[in-house]
């Protein structure tokens, strides 16, 4: 890209917000009732972290894999590439996180999440649960069409923010390598977000995600039992 | 006022489109312009109350006229698979060319715009009636043929009129293809593109090196960047000129819906602040066209518009760049 220096965010945006929105819109209209489905399964990631069930690391891994892989040909590659080439990089990512996830997570069981009860854990609890059930309010918080909100497990951000508070409590450098997909899509959602005056919907995605962060910039845990197996 | 205008030529059935014309010296280009522009002057009482003639210019290459509003598709016509929008963007094509419109452009940059003129053009059986001006957008020069071929399939036509190198990308390997193209009559004009001021001394130099048809800058009353070198060495060179970003994507329409429109816009013959920054545009001599992007009808028909009627002369011009400059 010759004379970088003079592009803006907005010289990358491809589409009107409206075409976005109702993209997502047709979308939610497409795959219901899979939204609540997916909510289901993001109830389930909550309770596992709240949780001390045996196994509860390696299912949460598949939960997320199975929406993150979903998301990579639903979302991505089936809808957004038909307005944003790059989509189709984004379902390539995407289905990466789901392969790492599974295969580091629930194959080789090398995540493992702080328990329940501390207040790291409860952070994450909360905040998977806000996303959850709280996000998909922003659409009409922010004064657009409740059909086109974004729900954990079939939009990619709120799943990012969830993953990103799951991903946050595990132990090990092993945990950076899983984070690094979703930290890269807030960003970019953020970026998208902020280019499309959707800057409510910015501040959202990059500060929720910063405070889903925060165990992991806070470092490993001191305990040998949190850290990767 | 500046009268380099003409009637646009009563509307024929294309079937095929005419091999390339051999480049027209400059002089007899002059007495041309200076030839319609007379004649337009003699007719312009008679067709009063009449619909308005589309204001076009030559292409300096082959005297081709071409209506000097054409229709831009970045971001607009990017609506995917969407049929309500799909179907607003072809009536938005449909009214285009109902208003003596012909000049689209797009690239394979623009998602799924091509797409969606395809089937507007489709919807409609206007492919043979719009000059169709797509770009060459991707980084090996080899798969440059394949890419306008997919292209084309897209737009459903049955060739591109001009096709040019998109932002420059790879114009070593793609100019000598797009020449072939032409010789061959697979396309009609070559071209390059850039856009808000890149790369101008590359532009300059290609237009000084190469038997160029088009070149595709920016041009408003705030990016003149382009009035300094370009445009008179498009002038010189006998290079059309499309202007692209004549709102600069809408920006510089809504800082000026703060302001109410100078009364004498009514001279010549504007409305609203697009048609006065459309008219702006085209007033200048060498530009041959500009192609503001809309997905709306409305805006489309008010484009058009500004290809009709007087265009403002040097004074007009330089109150419009004050008038905007201060918004």
């Amino acid at each position: 890209m010759s004379e970088w220096w003079t592009y803006t965010l907005s010289d990358f945006l491809m589409f009107a917000p409206r075409t976005y929105y109702r993209m997502i819109e047709l979308y939610n209209v497409a795959i219901w009732p899979a939204q609540l489905v997916a909510a289901a399964v993001g109830v389930a990631v909550a309770v596992l972290l709240a949780g001390r069930r045996g196994g509860r690391d390696r299912i949460i891994c598949g939960l997320l894999a199975g929406c993150w892989l979903w998301i990579a040909w639903s979302f991505h590659y089936q809808r957004y590439a038909q307005i944003n080439w790059a989509a189709s990089w984004f379902a390539a990512a995407f289905a990466l996180e789901a392969l790492l996830l599974a295969g580091v997570g629930v194959i080789a069981g090398r995540i493992a999440l702080r328990p329940a009860g501390s207040v790291r854990c409860t952070v994450a609890v909360v905040l998977v649960v806000m996303t959850v059930f709280c996000y998909p309010l922003l659409a009409a918080l922010t004064g657009r069409s409740w059909t086109t909100s974004e729900t954990f497990g079939v939009t990619p951000d709120p799943t990012a923010i969830a993953t990103i508070a799951a991903l946050a409590l595990a132990g090990g450098r092993i945990r950076l390598l899983l984070l690094i997909v979703p930290v890269l899509w807030c960003a970019v959602a953020a970026a998208t977000l902020w280019a499309m005056d959707s800057r409510t919907d910015a501040v959202v995605v990059a500060g929720v995600a910063v405070l889903a962060l925060w165990p992991a910039i806070r470092g490993t845990p001191a305990t040998g039992r949190l850290v990767a197996r | 006022m500046v009268g380099t205008c003409f009637r646009v030529r009563p509307r024929r059935k294309i079937t095929g489109m005419p091999p390339p014309r051999p480049v027209v010296p400059a002089r007899r280009r002059a007495l041309r312009v200076l030839a319609a522009a007379g004649a337009y002057a003699a007719l312009r009482p008679a067709i009063a109350g009449e619909p308005r003639a589309v204001l076009t210019r030559p292409i300096p290459s082959s005297g081709e006229p071409v209506p000097v509003v054409g229709l831009g598709s970045w971001i607009t016509f990017n609506v995917g698979s969407d049929p309500v929008a799909r179907n607003a963007c072809a009536d938005v094509i449909r009214n285009f060319v109902a208003a003596g419109g012909r000049m689209i452009d797009s690239s394979p940059m623009y998602g799924s715009s091509q797409d969606v003129i395809g089937y507007g053009l489709g919807k409609a059986a206007l492919a043979g009636r719009v000059f169709a001006a797509d770009k060459v957008w991707i980084s090996s020069g080899s798969e440059g043929r394949e890419q306008i071929e997919q292209s084309r399939r897209k737009w459903q036509v049955n060739r591109f009129d001009l096709v040019q190198v998109h932002n420059l990308l790879n114009w070593q390997d793609h100019l000598p293809t797009l020449f072939a193209m032409k010789a061959a009559g697979q396309i009609r004009y070559v071209g390059i593109t850039t856009s808000e001021g890149r790369r101008h001394r590359d532009i300059e130099q290609l237009m000084r090196s190469h038997p160029l048809d088009f070149v595709q800058v920016t041009y408003n009353p705030l990016d003149r960047e382009v009035e300094a070198r370009i445009l008179p060495l498009a002038r010189d060179r006998g290079i059309a000129v499309i202007v692209n970003r004549p709102f600069r994507e809408g920006l510089l329409l809504r800082a000026l819906a703060r302001r109410p429109l100078p009364s004498w816009a009514s001279d010549v013959d504007c409305k609203s602040w697009a048609q006065l920054v459309l008219k702006f545009i085209v007033a200048h001599p060498a530009v041959t066209c500009a192609i503001p992007a809309t997905g709306n009808v409305a805006h489309v028909r008010e484009n058009m518009a500004a290809a009709s009627g007087p265009l403002p002369d040097a004074k007009l011009r330089e109150r419009t760049i004050a008038l905007v400059e201060g918004a």
